[in-house]
């Protein structure tokens, strides 16, 4: 077993089994600390496949900004595992064997499929430049957008947030 | 190493937060396991652009900008939605999905 598939097998369990914490924990602020984990070991899988530019935005988008968006919103309710609400026991279980039976089905379907294998050497892809050039000489309508996007977003948000009189 | 391996972890990470959303009451735990769900096709587009950029393909780079993009509009979604969740607590002091019931009036 190489380096690379041991680094893999490391950060899947710790991602699979954080992610299960997220799910199953009652307290909403260990659910939130359990999904920073999840997007660590998820970033690393990015340095491992060359997309170091893309872990690096994913940790400071996702771990600096919306978590901590979600971490200030559930301690300003002042949510814990005491006013957790509940769903009744069957309907957890129906929800349990749905994902299930999804996830069996995809990997039954997905085991045979036959595609070209990653080779371990480093490739420049995922570099600032390369992606840069992408970014402006094809996507360049995208990105614009995308700015008003988020414009409409931010006014959006006060809106809605706003207390009206 | 087979790409196969990537496709599996994202199918575990999208159907655990499948799973979430089925199962929890409470919306910003379910609003976090869509961010899970969005992560798990993120993972995947990495794999695949790694993919081709090893078979040889120039334009691999693209899947890339695709996952920038999902996480432009993921934050958007986040803002939006947060504000809706914080609407919702302050109107019914409870941020549980149940009492969206009475939207049905």
């Amino acid at each position: 077993m190489s380096t690379q598939q041991i680094i893999f097998l490391v950060l899947s369990a710790i991602s699979l089994a954080s992610a299960m914490g997220v799910i199953l924990s009652k307290n909403p602020v260990t659910s939130v600390l359990c999904l920073i984990l999840t997007f660590f070991t998820i970033a690393g899988h990015y340095v491992m496949l060359n997309a170091q530019f893309l872990a690096v935005v994913h940790i400071i988008v996702y771990a600096g900004a919306i978590m901590v968006l979600f971490l200030f919103v559930i301690m300003l309710m002042n949510l814990n595992a005491d006013v957790e609400p509940q769903k009744r026991n069957w309907l957890k279980y129906a929800g349990a064997i749905s994902g299930g039976t999804l996830l069996v089905i995809m990997v039954a379907a997905l085991r045979d499929a036959s595609m070209p294998s990653l080779q371990g050497g480093a490739t420049e892809i995922g570099l600032i430049a390369n992606l840069g050039k992408t970014l402006f000489h094809e996507y360049v309508v995208p990105f614009e957008v995308s700015s008003v996007l988020f414009l409409s977003a931010m006014v959006g948000a006060v809106v809605i947030g706003k207390k009206e009189d | 190493m087979p790409v196969q391996y990537y496709i599996f972890l994202s199918i575990a990470l999208f159907c655990i937060g499948v799973m979430g959303v089925l199962m929890r009451r409470n919306a910003i735990i379910i609003f976090m396991c869509i961010e899970l769900m969005l992560n798990a096709v993120n993972l995947l587009l990495v794999a695949f652009s790694k993919m081709w950029a090893d078979a040889g393909r120039i334009d691999a780079a693209a899947a890339q900008i695709f996952v920038f993009f999902i996480m432009v509009v993921a934050a958007a979604e986040v803002a939006v939605g947060l504000a809706i969740i914080v609407m919702v607590y302050r109107n019914t002091h409870s941020v549980d999905i149940n009492i969206l019931n009475r939207l049905k009036n």
